[in-house]
């Protein structure tokens, strides 16, 4: 085994470098201060576990993993059967194909920052469309500064028309990778059109399906720019998602250690829940 | 069951067809007679697939009708025309276990679960899944999930003929034997209508009853396998059956006498149509190595286990002949000797003698 | 140049893929690899191509060890089951590609690729797309993209099995005389027994990721070494029956037999399976010697001119294949015959004891 070629080894090692720096050492030096204590000129003393006791007892941690969990949970519920939905309703051959894929790809290509600073001003309730139309047409009272479920629901609209073409543009590509011999037998079995969703699309479509929840899991529990750009977590702290609360407890009182244990709180539950939800996934195949 | 009628059949594509060049089935009747077993046979792009999809209903014809048992079906869905088909890469639910993508059929149009449980059962032991019921479809071989896309068809007692699109494509050589053996032995079994479409002369004459020959979108021959074998009406049926195929070979004729090479060759019996371009057909295994006859250098020869393929030349062409003794070794001369009785005279491509009688 | 395995094994986790196998393939004729679907040709053809590296054993060509070096660098050609060609090329542009790719001067391009595209009947297709062709001028294009480099190795995997029957007829036809005399080791995969007849060479039967004999095509077709020699090479499948023999005499269940002479008669007593290939029992006695044999006809089929039938007897299915037309009846009692001259006697382990005809 001498003449075993070993040089495939070194075409990984720029990739060790390069995720060394951009993710090692910034988590280590988060593990770093997640266990110390400082009061400012480059002092520490050792804190143990206990900044992460006081994260896991504190009342605001649980107030903002709850928002949180009832943020992804309500998007989720929306964006995958609406994204399935758009997608089976998409034509599958002629003109019309590119029409829809461009008119669906054109919400991912906003930057976050303006798809906050957009709806910010679309919602305003005295010169923005939305807001005006709601308040003085339909006669509503719609003002997210100040309403925390017009906040919510703002936020989980714009969620929806920003991300739903996601859904859409893998289910889509899941579908069209159907051979036409299926819907054929269907056909010919006498299967209803929800037979042929249950039995033949739906199964054809769970590897993408899978991917598109980890997705969106993912992207919307670690949420930050849109809803601070659009509601800055307020009106009070109804829309503090913990990306949010985050930042304030960071950045606004400066309290590291803190911070510190709750990103990696944070970030083990991210890692956990996915893996939980891949596992149930594909846990049939095979 | 049925019987089949395609009545002044044509088919384009195109919305507003002109030539007949724009069609892909030209003008085909034929009748079909029910629980026989019937084989569409030609290559690629003759127009094979979109007669079967005309039949199963997947396709509408732009021209003529489709009659089951005398009634027009023409424009019925595939659903209420009680046909079944199995695809050339085998559909199979993959959520469901062998037994439901079985019953599949027979829930989707309310049968009872007890008459479901039996058919259900009978079937699966015709085809040797009995074991399998209760395994999931996804994870069998390429054969035994062929056989679910049959088992689908067979359930169903009402099916009026169940249709083959080149089912095995996928098959390895030995399982292919087996499974079409299995579907003869079927077809033997319960006389349901079935027709086979292929490219492979092998698989359909050996299914089929009576072969349907098609080329170009048109139908070329239609008969029994001996009769396509022994007789073919057209070059090309000549030429596409048999492996190897039909001598065909460029002749002259001249006060009614076909001379190859400049050799008199004796015909099958007397001419009865003209045409500009004339050939003999005689199939490699009624060619002789002889000690006597047109004179020809052997090419090649391959030992093919039961015989062996004699390649010769005579002149520019090629002819080859089936021996079972040991062949000459290549360059050697020998003689060739076309047995007459087999030896037919094609104008224009269409068989122009008779026999004798 | 030649090719040698030496002592290759491939395992994939827990899985082998191919066991301990050694083999030495030379130029100029083709090398078949026969076997079913994942008997493991397609692994031996990636191993000697280098696209996959093996467990243990090494590869070598020309006595030189190439086991590790990556088939960019071996100067080889692979042909693939499915029609693989760049489809954003001309078909020129796809048969040049090789020759680009190894740098020949564009002086030099035109012309060879030309002098392929003539040999595979390209000429007039050589401006338009891989799309715009019918699937056995694509598969043409790839043929000629492996023959245009003057490579050390061709390696063809299946290359006919998605073309029509016809065209398979021709291609195969041509192949032969395309390929020889370039010194050129090649290595034809199929899993088709009359295919490999038809190519002739040299055949490698594998079967479960072994090579299970390897020799001269017709040889081995009518002296398999075993059992499983005679079932993989072998179309319709060989039929295989327990036997007893007892001095001269060859007892068949159903109280069918033979008496045998010289060679085979001195073989020890005790029990073989008989392997009778199914051209060899047919319907009317054509062969010099035969056995009457009786069972009840199961299925019938004829495909033109040949007539197949599968009857049962002492409970094995047996098949005939015979010239010509015959009419059976399906679920009655038929007489068949047997040449008990090409039988082939096989002992408790499947090896070759003895071939009917050991006397001549």
């Amino acid at each position: 085994m001498k003449t075993e070629n070993q040089r495939g080894w070194l075409f990984v090692l720029p990739v060790l470098i390069l995720v060394a720096f951009n993710a090692l050492v910034p988590l280590m030096t988060v593990v770093n201060y997640s266990v110390q204590e400082t009061f400012g000129d480059n002092l520490f003393f050792w804190h143990g576990v206990g900044w992460f006791e006081d994260v896991l007892r504190s009342d605001r941690f649980h107030a903002a993993l709850g928002r949180q969990a009832l943020f992804t949970f309500t998007i989720l519920l929306i964006e995958v059967p609406l994204g399935v939905a758009i997608a089976l309703a998409m034509p599958r051959k002629g003109f019309w194909v590119s029409v829809c894929l461009v008119l669906m790809a054109l919400p991912l290509l906003i930057p976050w920052n303006v798809v906050g600073a957009m709806w910010n001003i679309f919602t305003l309730p005295d010169i923005g469309l939305l807001g005006y139309f709601m308040n003085h047409v339909l006669g509503i009272d719609y003002n997210m500064t100040q309403s925390p479920l017009a906040a919510w629901v703002t936020i989980i609209v714009m969620d929806v028309w920003h991300w739903t073409s996601l859904v859409v543009l893998l289910a889509y590509a899941g579908l069209i990778s159907i051979p036409e011999a299926y819907y054929q037998a269907a056909k010919i079995d006498g299967a209803s059109n929800w037979a042929v969703f249950r039995y033949i699309q739906l199964p054809k479509m769970k590897r993408v399906l899978t991917i598109a929840v980890l997705l969106r899991f993912m992207d919307s529990f670690n949420i930050y720019t849109e809803p601070f750009v659009l509601t800055g977590g307020g009106p009070g702290n109804s829309t503090t998602l913990l990306s949010i609360d985050l930042v304030k407890v960071a950045l606004g009182q400066f309290d590291l250690g803190i911070a510190a244990a709750m990103s990696l709180i944070y970030f083990a539950f991210t890692l956990l829940v996915s893996w939980l939800f891949y596992t149930i996934m594909t846990r049939n195949e095979q | 069951m049925a019987k089949i009628t395609l009545d002044k059949l044509r088919h384009s594509y195109l919305p507003n067809p002109a030539g007949p060049d724009d069609f892909a089935l030209k003008q085909i009747d034929l009748d079909w007679t029910d629980g026989g077993a019937y084989a569409l046979l030609g290559p690629s792009g003759c127009g094979k697939t979109t007669l079967l999809n005309i039949i199963s209903g997947l396709l509408t014809p732009s021209h003529g009708r489709v009659l089951f048992d005398g009634q027009d079906v023409t424009h019925l869905p595939p659903d209420r025309r009680n046909i079944a088909q199995v695809f050339q890469f085998p559909v199979i639910y993959d959520t469901m276990t062998v037994y439901d993508n079985l019953a599949f059929p027979l829930r989707n149009r309310g049968v009872d679960e007890a008459r479901v449980d039996a058919r259900v059962r009978e079937i699966a032991a015709m085809l040797e899944l009995e074991d399998r019921l209760a395994m999931r479809a996804s994870n069998l071989s390429p054969d035994n999930k062929q056989k679910i896309s049959m088992g689908r068809g067979l359930v169903r007692e009402d099916v009026n003929v169940i249709m083959f699109d080149e089912p095995l494509t996928v098959i390895d050589p030995e399982l292919k034997w087996r499974l079409r053996s299995k579907l003869k032995e079927l077809h033997q079994r319960i006389a349901v209508t079935m027709i086979y479409v292929t490219h492979d002369q092998t698989e359909a004459l050996t299914f089929a009853d009576q072969v349907v020959v098609m080329q170009l979108g048109e139908v070329v021959q239609i008969g029994t396998p001996v009769e396509l074998f022994e007789r073919p009406q057209h070059t090309f049926v000549g030429h596409f059956i048999g492996s190897p195929g039909m001598n065909i070979l460029p002749v002259e004729v001249d006060g009614g006498v076909a001379r190859f090479a400049g050799h008199a060759v004796q015909l099958e019996g007397p001419i009865v149509r003209q045409g500009d371009r004339t050939e003999i057909g005689v199939r490699p295994e009624y060619v002789r190595l002889a000690d006597s006859g047109i004179p020809a250098t052997v090419r090649k020869a391959a030992d093919i286990g039961r015989y062996t393929v004699v390649e010769t030349m005579v002149g520019d062409h090629v002819v080859n002949a089936i021996t079972d003794r040991l062949p000459p070794a290549p360059g050697a001369r020998v003689f060739l000797h076309f047995e007459p009785s087999q030896t037919r005279l094609y104008a224009d491509g269409w068989i122009a003698t008779e026999v004798w009688k | 140049m030649t090719l040698e395995l030496r002592n290759v094994t491939k395992r994939v986790g827990a899985d082998t893929h191919i066991h301990e196998t050694s083999l030495r393939l030379e130029p100029g004729e083709f090398n078949i690899l026969l076997g079913a679907t994942n008997a493991g040709k397609s692994t031996l053809i990636k191993l000697m191509a280098g696209l996959e590296k093996p467990t243990s054993g090494e590869i070598r060509v020309d006595g030189e060890n190439v086991t590790g070096l990556s088939p960019q660098k071996r100067n080889i050609s692979l042909v693939h089951q499915f029609f693989i060609n760049y489809p954003h090329m001309t078909v020129f542009d796809n048969i040049a590609s090789p020759l680009r790719v190894a740098g020949i001067p564009k002086s030099e391009i035109a012309g060879r690729v030309e002098q392929a595209a003539d040999i595979l009947q390209l000429r007039p297709m050589l401006h338009r797309r891989p799309d715009e062709l019918s699937g056995g001028q694509q598969q043409r294009c790839a043929l000629a993209r492996a023959i245009v480099k003057e490579s050390k190795a061709i390696f063809l995997d299946e290359p006919l099995a998605n073309l029509d029957y016809k065209l398979r007829e021709e291609l195969r036809e041509q192949l032969p005389d395309l390929l020889a005399g370039r010194g050129t080791v090649i290595v034809y995969a199929t899993s088709e027994p009359t295919e490999a007849l038809l190519l002739g060479g040299r055949t490698a039967l594998v079967h479960e990721g072994r090579i299970v004999q390897f020799g001269p095509t017709t040889e081995i077709y009518h002296n398999p070494a075993n059992q499983l020699s005679a079932t993989v090479f072998s179309d319709p499948p060989v039929n295989l029956a327990p036997v007893v023999k007892r001095g001269n005499r060859i007892e068949l269940a159903g109280g069918h037999g033979w008496t045998v002479e010289g060679a085979v008669a001195a073989i020890p007593d005790g029990a073989y399976t008989v392997g009778v290939r199914p051209h060899f029992v047919s319907p009317v006695p054509v062969h010099e010697r035969t056995v009457p044999i009786r069972g009840v006809v199961r299925i019938t089929e004829l495909s033109g001119s040949e007539s197949v039938a599968h009857f049962e007897m002492g409970g094995h299915v047996w098949v005939s294949l015979s010239p010509g037309v015959h009419a059976y009846k399906v679920g009655e009692e038929h007489e068949f015959y047997m040449a008990p001259e090409h039988c082939f006697y096989f002992g408790e382990n499947g090896d070759l004891v003895i071939k009917g005809d050991a006397d001549g």
